[in-house]
């Protein structure tokens, strides 16, 4: 029998020999050689078995023997996802890639925003979340001891034994850790010496278990057909399918899958190329296939040997030494050991990541309030923050298994780890798939999962009495009936396990949606957003820093204490080359900026990085050309938008017509009021003058004749202002409405202007001498010479009126322009003020108040006639009196018109 | 009787028909033509009774009536207010700006006389 030395001998020499592997690895990976072994789907995919735990290597058995088939559910869940949802994993993958994503925290914290806040919720869950899990490992490779020592002794190790066993243990993997995990600060660049060490690892558990299978089926049992028999006859055999709990398991290992952040590490940090998960989606569920293989032969047969009361759990170790098998026994010994040392290696080498860029980091950065320019080597505070961080969550896990004193069977367990880092789920992939999730819905939502998970699942778990007191089981919390742990909202009657899983995940979905679509998201999330739903279609999308050329030196300042002088210098020359700069330093051109963001990312995380190049660019962190990319991802969305502009446009046109044709009909109906008005006025007028004395004539006694006379005199007077009044407004509204039929005849211009200076001379208006040059006016004309000679007996008259020279005088000027015949009337008198030049030519419109007998309709209606005539009436400027300009039309334009 | 009304119009037949019309029943015509500085006058003339043309050159009627309403010196005075344009926007605007009287063009003879002697007799009244 072999001594309980051996098996440490042996330990020791098994962890000799992986610190080995991993060291050479290491070495071959500085020195670029074995990249065929090092960059392998092969390795990837061995890598992906640390999800089999000592849960999965021992529990797995034990499951079977409580629960029948129901374990399969665990292997189910992520094969389904490598197998059917790779597309979901390859997006992961290829976000992970693009923006050097370190852990599902900077995920998630990158995609909204670049929130720390966030990154740090995620953090605390997952240290929460996992801690119990690491805890279940140190226990379950203390137990494996145990029951070696009871096969030695006859009876179980003291208690004292088992925890030094596990102290040593843990500052073992914590070294191990240390010393192979955080060598490098980029965690993206592949911990060769731990990924190698994992792979020999997943090797070594799976020969473990195949050989412990092989050895019950064959060794015991007799042969295939003799166990199948054996399964028949045990209770095991029966096919009892709890169908929600089947299904519920399987989701929540599918979810964890994703979620777990010791997976989220191998699976997206350490993927080196996108291809690998082709090669993952079917090596891998063959993998756990072959883990599950044996697992119900081997709890069947051990129910049937071990005596009563043996823990299940460990029937893999004890079936072989109850068969006195103790090589068997220790190689299934070493498969436990390594699923067990695998996992606590990676999620506490993730966990601190996390910690370390989310927690340690941030503060302390920001108690350095001077930035990472002015600070010291930041690099070496990294690297220490993060070793501390893996002593500190090794440490945790040993606390948490010495505090829990090895209770609770190793699934339950690993159950509760699932569920509780399967509220990631919907803010991870409502962040990877759904451009209106906000900060504020992933907030809520975790914060309700996790609320719901630790008070229905993880409280429950020390049982009644423990962390919640026997009367909240029975009464729920505060005494409230809904809310008992195991029958939310008064629904019983649900499995424990399925209730806590449901209403967590159902609650923490429901609220991350619906404050998602309550909220609004930032503009750095809308951009993260976009991009990360949009990471196939724009990988390569830059970020719109600006900087100026002098911040170039403190961003090297700042490179070189977090990438390391040599990484740092490397990649500013590389930039320089490229931009043609030689040895200086490179422009911080946008495109290196959100290169260097990327680098920065990689050593301590999305947020971190970003609010460092913030710190040294300044400056707003979305650029318009950052906004406009959002928008031009969507192509529906600008498209909505053009669309909506279009509209907008359109109808705003169309307010701007109405506003103008409501204008115009405004001003028209004004004008018609004013016009009214004139007409009444000027109607009225010298009715009021006709009335009122004829009144007088009428009912006065005692007038003399001369009085009589004077006033009949006014009377006649205003009778025929009144009809001359009539005689224009009519004249003016033919002539307006074009219905006048102009009397084309040809005639000299001179016997036109000696009719209408003859008839001016007739009226009673006051005469003034004319001066013409008949010479001149011999000019044919072919037009309505009546109309013609109206617009001159007009003017003529006007000038008679109006002209205030003492000795009046009227030119008149004839001459030709063209085609057209000029006729100027210019008088010696005192001119037109410039601002009733136009206004003159309008309907009623009077320069002075002393003519009370014309209406201001002379003008208007000259202007009418010329119009009519294809001519013009101007005033005419610069001749020292009042002058009016008629221009005729030649013969040709009249032809043309 | 001796009182003392100004007539404040453009229209030289108006003005002799008004002027006959107000001398014959005693009163003390005034006349003048011009709207741009009617107000300033009539508060140097201190007539008994205005009578005041809208369509005034320079300034309109309704304008001068505000002045006039705006002075404490001739904020009571009894204005007849005259107009050709005949529209019922113009009432109310004389109304508004605190005319006495309103007549529109052509008015009858004994009206005019009736409404001055009105205003006269109603402003006594009040003073």
């Amino acid at each position: 029998m072999a001594s309980l030395n051996v098996l440490v001998a042996v330990s020791l020499a098994y962890v000799f020999l992986l610190f080995c592997v991993a060291f050479a690895a290491e070495r071959a990976g500085v020195q670029g050689r074995a990249g065929w072994l090092l960059r392998s789907p092969l390795v990837y995919t061995l890598s992906l078995s640390i999800y089999c735990t000592a849960w999965t290597f021992y529990g797995a058995v034990g499951y079977a023997a409580r629960s029948g088939l129901e374990y399969v559910t665990i292997y189910l869940g992520p094969s389904l996802v490598i197998v059917g949802w790779w597309w979901i994993l390859r997006r992961l993958v290829r976000i992970g890639r693009s923006y050097k994503v370190t852990s599902i925290a900077d995920l998630i914290s990158s995609r909204y925003g670049k929130s720390n806040g966030l990154a740090i919720v995620v953090t605390v869950m997952a240290v929460i979340g996992v801690t119990p899990y690491i805890a279940l490992q140190l226990q379950s490779v203390t137990a494996s001891l145990s029951i070696f020592i009871a096969a030695q002794h006859g009876s179980l190790a003291e208690s004292g034994d088992a925890h030094a066993a596990g102290l040593w243990i843990s500052v073992g993997l914590a070294l191990f850790t240390v010393l192979f995990g955080t060598r490098n600060l980029n965690v993206n660049e592949r911990q060769h010496g731990v990924v190698i060490a994992v792979a020999v690892e997943a090797v070594v558990k799976l020969i473990a278990l195949l050989a412990v299978g092989v050895f019950v089926v064959w060794g015991i049992a007799g042969g295939v057909s003799e166990t199948l028999a054996r399964i028949d006859a045990s209770s095991l055999g029966t096919w009892q399918m709890n169908g929600s709990r089947w299904a519920a398991l399987t989701f929540v290992s599918a979810a964890a899958f994703l979620c777990l952040p010791r997976m989220f590490q191998v699976m997206i940090v350490e993927n080196d190329d996108e291809r690998y998960l082709q090669i993952a989606s079917w090596a891998f569920p063959l993998y756990l296939m072959l883990m599950s293989l044996f697992v119900v032969p081997i709890a069947v047969i051990g129910l049937d040997l071990l005596p009563a009361g043996s823990n299940p759990d460990f029937f893999v170790l004890s079936l072989p030494l109850s068969q006195g098998q103790e090589g068997l026994a220790m190689l299934s010994f070493l498969g436990g050991f390594s699923s067990a040392t695998s996992m606590v290696i990676v999620a506490t080498l993730a966990l601190s990541t996390m910690v370390s860029n989310h927690v340690v980091m941030p503060i302390f950065l920001y108690l350095r309030q001077g930035g990472a320019t002015q600070s010291g080597d930041v690099r070496n505070v990294v690297i220490l923050s993060r070793r501390l961080s893996v002593l500190a969550i090794i440490g945790f896990g040993y606390i948490y298994y010495r505090a829990s004193g090895g209770s609770g069977a190793l699934a339950a367990i690993g159950l509760i780890s699932f569920a509780g880092v399967a509220q990631f789920l919907p803010a991870m992939l409502g962040g990877i798939f759904w451009r209106g999730a906000t900060r504020a819905g992933a907030f809520v939502g975790l914060g309700v999962g996790f609320s719901v998970w630790v008070f229905t699942m993880l409280l429950p778990s020390f049982g009644p009495g423990a962390a919640l007191s026997v009367d909240t089981f029975a009464n729920g919390l505060f005494g409230l009936g809904w809310l008992r742990p195991q029958a939310l909202f008064g629904i019983p009657g649900l499995d424990p396990t399925v209730h806590a899983i449901f209403w967590s995940l159902l609650l923490n979905g429901v609220s991350f949606v619906l404050v998602s679509l309550m909220t609004f998201p930032q503009p750095l999330e809308r951009l993260q957003g976009a991009q990360f739903v949009n990471v196939f279609d724009h990988s390569g999308q830059t970020r719109g820093w600006q900087a100026s050329v002098a911040e170039s030196e403190d961003l090297m300042i700042m490179a070189q204490r977090i990438l390391g002088a040599r990484e740092a210098q490397r990649l500013f020359q590389a930039e320089a080359q490229r931009q043609g700069r030689g040895d200086y330093l490179p422009e911080p051109t946008a495109d290196f900026l959100q290169r260097l963001e990327r680098e920065l990312a990689s050593s301590v995380g999305g947020a971190t990085a970003h609010a460092m190049i913030s710190q040294i660019v300044g400056g707003s962190a979305v650029s318009v050309q950052d906004l406009l990319a959002v928008a031009d991802e969507s192509a529906q969305m600008l498209e909505y938008s053009s669309q909506l502009e279009a509209k907008s446009r359109e109808l705003s046109q169309t307010a701007a017509k109405l506003r103008h044709a409501n204008a115009k009909l405004m001003q028209l109906s004004d004008q018609k009021d004013a016009f009214l008005s004139q007409i009444s006025h000027e109607l009225r007028t010298p009715m009021t003058s006709i009335r009122a004395f004829s009144e007088i004539l009428r009912d006065t006694d005692g007038l003399g004749p001369l009085e009589k006379t004077k006033y009949a005199n006014i009377i006649h007077v205003e009778a025929i202002r009144l009809t001359r009044l009539l005689d224009d407004l009519l004249d003016l509204s033919v002539l307006e409405n074009g219905q006048v039929t102009l009397n084309q005849q040809s005639g000299s211009l001179v016997d036109v202007l000696d009719q209408a200076v003859a008839t001016a001379e007739a009226s009673e208006a006051r005469s003034i001498a004319i001066k013409r040059r008949r010479l001149e006016e011999t000019v044919t004309l072919h037009t309505d010479l009546d109309r013609l000679s109206q617009v001159f007996i007009n003017l003529i008259t006007n000038a008679q009126k109006y002209c205030g020279s003492d000795t009046p005088e009227l030119q008149i000027v004839v001459q030709r322009a063209g085609d057209s015949i000029l006729v100027d009337f210019i008088d010696n008198g005192s001119g037109i003020p410039v601002a009733s030049r136009e206004v003159m030519f309008e309907k009623f419109s009077r320069i002075g108040a002393e003519d009370a007998a014309g209406a201001g309709l002379g003008l208007a209606i000259c202007r009418e006639i010329m119009t009519r005539l294809g001519g013009n009436v101007n005033y005419l400027d610069g001749t020292g009196g009042t002058a009016f300009r008629v221009t005729v039309p030649g013969r040709q334009a009249l032809a043309a018109q | 009787m001796g009182k003392h009304v100004l007539l404040v119009e453009d229209e030289l037949n108006i003005i002799e028909a008004i002027r006959f019309l107000l001398s014959r029943e005693g009163w003390d015509v005034d006349t003048h033509s011009n709207g741009t500085d009617a107000a300033e006058v009539i508060r140097d003339r201190k007539p008994d009774l205005v009578v005041l043309d809208v369509m005034l050159p320079g300034k309109s009627g309704f304008d001068i009536l505000e002045e006039l309403r705006g002075d404490a010196q001739t904020a009571d005075l009894p204005v007849l207010m005259l107009t050709a344009r005949g529209q019922s926007r113009d009432r109310e605007m004389a109304e508004k700006a605190g005319v006495s009287r309103f007549m529109t063009k052509p008015f009858s003879n004994t009206e005019v006389l009736t409404a001055v002697r009105d205003l006269l007799y109603v402003h006594g009244q009040r003073t």
